[in-house]
């Protein structure tokens, strides 16, 4: 399993943890975003506990924690609900996806999206999401961004985020058309946090994500194909839907294609540095 | 050796996979909905109360009408106009019986004064008494109406606000209004949704609190232009202004509100006010949709200090639509119960019941603490009035939700589509013109009334579908009076573009009553702000005269408390506004005891 201690690459592994903290700190200090400090506390705290825990008993290794870190921080941010017990079984559920949800070794699905989706579409009335609950200003928007894009281009996920970007406002148009909906209401969600932490966070995630760069572009075109048929059935959590399903089955057949070709390593398999998982 | 090896991961997949089981029937569970037959009989013996509608046997015809607004905001109409039925509740001619006020808010409609007939009928006397005709163009549309005497004459005034020209009317005695707004000093033009009468500075007369909802510079029948929504969901300021109105005294009213520091432009949609801090001087609670609550201390009558954030109740930016007080604990402590929006898997904000904390003397900011949830009487829907009342008469505060936001064609949902928009940049949010088309689409809608009993430990069940019929109107403006002079509380609910509920309460458990109707003198006349305590049996509960209270709603103005089946009452406490205390031991129950201030012994 390719994690980020295995291939540290200096202070760089630290830039997504430090980043999706910024971009809490920016949105807490701005609009006071968290509903309650303790609820992405204990995200984060049983993020990292399942991930200390798990590793230790299944792997007999140590793994760093910033990948849980990340992931708890977003199950803080993205699921709204005002008991603790939705964040802190979300948090383990993204982590034990991880562990469970395994093809040859490696897990299928995006941690966070796992458990925030599976959240989101069995646990109603428990969960909310982060869709309608954010400061809506440009600045803060702008810095977010600025950021989130060099983070993904030192990442080298970059074509990610701009070809599911690119998808989207095309997307976004046609839906615009069917539905008869001004342009600007269909772009309407881009401008918003959840975006955000998707198209950054969850998106680029290397672990996740196939082995070769055309892969990913068509992937990110797919999911934000299967996230427009899910739009135009109201699905108001599309993108996380859309990654949750075409996502593992990406995966699964890539590890599929590798195994077929030759036995070297594919190159760009392993990332440079995680994003997440 | 191997089998051992796997039984980590045995226990981590079985683990993982009860997770993912629990987490999905959790709320499957409680999407099963309980019986839908209310039977009568069945409240009545398990409860020993039932709400009986009784709009045909009262005369009560009244229909509320939405307004229309400018054929600009077609895409969102029905959103935009889902407000403004409102109900009050006034003697207005002191026959010693509650008569009751709709507000109408469709341009050339009328609201309706049903005068009580005392022999379970009401009339409208709103035409012949002059405040009927009162959504006329170029004056706007109802939106609620409080009743306080402002002159102090002994009769009830009539405060209207509108989303338009903010309008009193003089009561001559019962006899017919007189629209004195002329000269008065109300602002020209408010787009407001709440507003109620207090003495915000003890002078013995009652002033006004004006909340404005959607900004002043607008008459939405008459736009020209398209950006008038909120800039965000959560923190849009972009609001109409409010007016703190101070009575001077000759029929004039002067606007303070700079002065005394109520300088936000949030989108308020309720206020009440309640002596939170104990000084003497009573406080004021905003609820804001699109923003934080506020809550404004009054410093002695000279200005008001926000304190929500250091209070605790406006931290979290929620979608605040009413105000009610309550003391659900019997502890003698004022609690105000807020309510927000629920809708499953969108957007879980939750209703609160704020409580001050004990031990806060000398702490001129109280601090307060949500007991909603432990309490049970946090979800509820998309809400909007609610009140507390003894509706069993065992001495505990039960609670009335009124839910349900757009009731249009079924099995749609025009959630998918706000959620658009709501999440995006101000730019985008503000201009009505993004806003999708909802081409008939509910949202939040047939959602039931929320009914919940309090069973005395500080906890509630939730008795809605029990305890009267099933419907699902969207239900606006609820309060609590004793309609029928015969110690129960029955409830009046104004729905939304639909006829109104009059429920009457057939309790039939025996249970024991007392009533309070207070009469200012060095206060001012209707008592607003005195507060009323009542000991007995080892219990005492805390009730406040308030001039409006709820979302667009007034209750009676007399205070009734239930004590079960106590057969004394050991003391009851009254607090005037003036300052002047008034004791009293052992009152006969089971009665309406008129108490005047500065009489020494009132029940003699």
């Amino acid at each position: 399993m390719p994690w980020i201690v295995e291939k540290p690459k200096g202070y760089f592994q630290y830039v997504p943890p430090a980043f999706i903290t910024l971009l809490l700190f920016i949105g807490q200090i701005s609009f006071h975003v968290l509903d309650n400090y303790l609820y992405v506390v204990v995200s984060i705290v049983v993020a990292m506990l399942t991930e200390i825990i798990l590793s230790r008993v299944l792997l007999g290794k140590w793994k760093s924690l910033s990948s849980a870190y990340i992931t708890g921080i977003s199950v803080g941010i993205l699921i709204r609900s005002t008991m603790i017990w939705p964040y802190l079984i979300t948090a383990m559920l993204s982590i034990m996806s991880k562990y469970v949800l395994k093809y040859k070794g490696r897990h299928l699905w995006n941690p966070s999206n796992f458990g925030i989706s599976w959240m989101l579409f069995m646990a109603p009335l428990d969960v909310a999401g982060l869709s309608i609950q954010w400061g809506s200003n440009f600045l803060g928007l702008a810095v977010i961004w600025i950021l989130g894009l060099a983070i993904v281009y030192r990442a080298k996920r970059f074509h990610v985020t701009v070809t599911y970007v690119i998808s989207f406002l095309i997307l976004a148009y046609l839906r615009s058309i069917i539905v008869g909906d001004t342009f600007l209401a269909e772009v309407s969600p881009l401008t918003g946090p959840m975006y955000q932490l998707f198209i950054f966070f969850m998106m680029t995630d290397p672990p996740t994500s196939v082995s070769t760069r055309k892969g990913r572009i068509i992937v990110a075109i797919l999911v934000a194909l299967v996230e427009f048929v899910l739009r135009l059935n109201s699905f108001i959590y599309a993108p996380f839907y859309a990654l949750f399903l075409v996502g593992p089955i990406a995966k699964y057949i890539d590890l599929k294609m590798q195994t077929k070709k030759a036995k070297t390593p594919v190159p760009g398999s392993k990332p440079t540095f995680s994003l997440q998982s | 050796m191997n089998w051992q090896k796997k039984i980590p991961k045995i226990v981590t997949i079985i683990v993982f996979a009860g997770l993912l089981i629990g987490t999905a029937l959790s709320s499957k569970k409680r999407l099963v909905h309980s019986d839908d037959t209310n039977r009568k009989e069945t409240s009545l013996n398990k409860y020993g109360f039932y709400l009986e509608p009784v709009n045909t046997s009262t005369g009560i015809n009244f229909r509320h009408l939405s307004p229309q607004v400018d054929p600009k905001l077609k895409n969102i109409e029905a959103q935009i106009a889902s407000m403004g039925a409102s109900v009050s509740i006034v003697d207005y001619d002191k026959d010693g019986w509650e008569d009751i006020y709709f507000t109408n808010s469709r341009q050339g409609s009328a609201n309706a004064l049903y005068h009580n007939l005392k022999n379970g009928k009401f009339e409208d006397v709103a035409p012949k008494l002059g405040i009927a005709n009162v959504n006329q163009e170029g004056t706007g549309v109802s939106m609620g109406a409080i009743w306080g005497d402002f002159d102090n004459d002994g009769y009830r005034d009539l405060f209207l606000y509108k989303w338009g020209k903010p309008e009193l009317f003089h009561n001559e005695k019962g006899k017919g209004f007189v629209n004195v707004t002329s000269g008065s000093g109300l602002p020209d033009w408010v787009n407001a949704n709440s507003a109620i009468w207090f003495d915000f500075n003890n002078d013995g007369l009652l002033d006004i609190f004006l909340g404005g909802y959607y900004s002043e510079k607008f008459d939405l029948s008459h736009l020209s232009t398209t950006k008038v929504m909120p800039e965000s969901f959560r923190y849009a300021n972009n609001g109409g202004r409010n007016y703190l109105l101070e009575n001077l005294g000759n029929g004039k009213f002067k606007d303070v509100t700079s002065e005394f520091g109520l300088n936000s432009t949030k989108w308020t949609l309720a206020a009440a006010s309640a002596d939170f801090n104990g000084d003497g001087f009573p406080d004021l609670f905003v609820a804001n949709d699109y923003n934080v609550n506020e809550l404004y201390i009054n410093e002695k009558g000279k200005r008001f200090s926000e304190v929500g954030r250091q209070s605790g109740i406006g931290n979290i930016p929620k979608s605040g639509m009413s105000v009610s007080f309550g003391d659900i604990n019997n502890k003698g402590i004022v609690g105000v119960y807020n309510t927000t929006i629920t809708e499953q898997g969108i957007l879980i904000q939750d209703n609160n019941y704020w409580e001050p904390q004990e031990n806060q003397k000398g702490n001129p900011y109280p601090r307060f603490v949500n007991l909603a949830q432990l309490s049970g009487i946090n979800n509820a829907g998309w809400s909007y009035g609610s009140q507390f009342g003894d509706l069993n008469n065992d001495g505990n505060m039960d609670l009335y939700v009124a839910n349900g936001f757009i009731s249009a064609k079924k099995e749609t949902s025009y959630w998918y589509d706000y959620s658009k928009v709501t999440g995006g940049n101000s730019s985008i949010i503000e201009d009505a013109q993004n806003w999708p088309d909802m081409k008939g689409k509910s949202q939040s809608g047939y959602e039931q009334n929320k009914i919940w009993l309090n069973e005395g430990n500080g906890v509630f069940e939730d008795v809605s579908n029990e305890v009267c019929p099933y419907v699902t109107y969207d239900s606006r403006a609820v309060v609590m009076a004793d309609l029928f002079n015969d110690g129960k509380l029955d409830v009046i609910v104004a729905n939304q573009n639909n006829i109104p509920l009059v429920y009457k309460n057939e309790l039939q458990n025996g249970n024991h009553w007392i009533e309070f109707d207070l009469i200012g003198t060095k206060s001012n006349a209707d008592a607003v702000g005195a507060t009323v305590v009542v000991d007995w049996n080892g219990k005492n509960q805390i009730q406040t005269v308030t001039g409006g209270l709820g979302f667009s709603s007034q209750n009676q103005h007399r205070l009734h408390f239930g004590i079960g089946n106590s057969k004394k009452i050991d003391r009851v406490t009254i607090l005037w506004p003036s300052g002047k205390k008034t004791e009293i031991e052992d009152p006969q129950i089971d009665k309406l005891h008129s108490i005047t201030e500065n009489i020494e012994n009132p029940l003699k």
